[in-house]
């Protein structure tokens, strides 16, 4: 077997697991530590597609952002020993329920379709052709919502610093 | 990674991550851990994403830049849900679902 095969089952038995014990651990702050290696994990996956850029950027905002963002408010709302109750079997039923009908009828349709690779010379991914892809107005140039998500960022930064303002 | 691994492996993974996002979101009833179902969900919508742009379109780079502005828009709803259980914890003394419909009647 080659290395890269058996890098990406490791990855994806990383992925598997971690993401399970993520909605099924009692603690809270274990959850966050397992969502972290889903996303570390996925970063690899990235390296492995050649996408380094995209790796970075999931490395530091999801990995060093969002999560630290996460385990930041579960430290302010909650105590650290604190275990979640077993939720009622109704619901549990039902979650597992949607979740695997979902999963299988997925399965199922990507295993029917027959997914025909390209042949066409893989493009270099490097920081110019991102750049200039990413703030051209031309052909496959990305201008536009590049400038709308960054409004959207500024406006959810603004917003989140008044919603969690202290009131009067 | 191109090489003996096919594409529908990829997509299995990625679509077992997405339902236990779902599954996640229906069981949890706590505020952060929902929060955490939808960044998996985020998660597994950015992998295909990326996937399909490699096997399929490697001549392209759509599915790279709509994955880097999903990682921004996860980024900011992060930041605007948790500003929010924040300020419900701080009013209710509690970020249970359960507990939040207060301002539903």
């Amino acid at each position: 077997m080659a290395l890269n095969v058996l890098m990406f089952y490791l990855l994806s038995a990383v992925i598997v697991i971690c993401s399970v014990l993520t909605i099924t651990t009692t603690r809270i702050l274990r959850a966050a530590f397992y969502l972290l290696c889903v996303l570390v994990a996925t970063a690899g996956y990235y390296f492995m597609v050649n996408y380094q850029f995209m790796a970075g950027v999931q490395l530091v905002l999801y990995a060093g952002g969002i999560v630290v963002l996460i385990i930041f408010s579960i430290l302010l709302t909650s105590h650290i020993s604190h275990k979640f109750a077993k939720p009622e079997a109704m619901r549990l039923v039902m979650g597992i329920l949607v979740g695997l009908s979902g999963f299988a009828l997925s399965t199922i349709a990507i295993l029917k379709f027959t997914f025909t690779p390209s042949n066409a010379p893989a493009m270099k991914v490097d920081m110019q052709a991102i750049g200039t892809q990413l703030l051209g107005t031309g052909k496959n140039g990305y201008a536009l919502p590049f400038e709308v998500i960054s409004i959207l960022l500024l406006a959810a930064m603004i917003g989140a610093i008044i919603i969690a303002k202290k009131g009067k | 990674m191109l090489q003996g691994i096919p594409i529908t492996h990829v997509l299995i993974v990625s679509s077992f991550m997405f339902f236990t996002g779902v599954c996640g979101f229906i069981i949890r009833r706590n505020m952060i851990t929902i929060l955490m179902s939808i960044e998996l969900i985020l998660n597994a919508v950015n992998i295909n994403l990326v996937v399909f742009n490699k096997y399929l379109f490697p001549d392209q780079l759509q599915g790279h830049f709509f994955a880097l502005f999903v990682v921004g828009i996860a980024a900011a709803e992060a930041s605007v849900a948790i500003a929010l259980i924040i300020n419900i914890y701080r009013r209710l003394n509690s970020i249970s679902v359960d507990k939040v419909n207060e301002m539903k009647y």
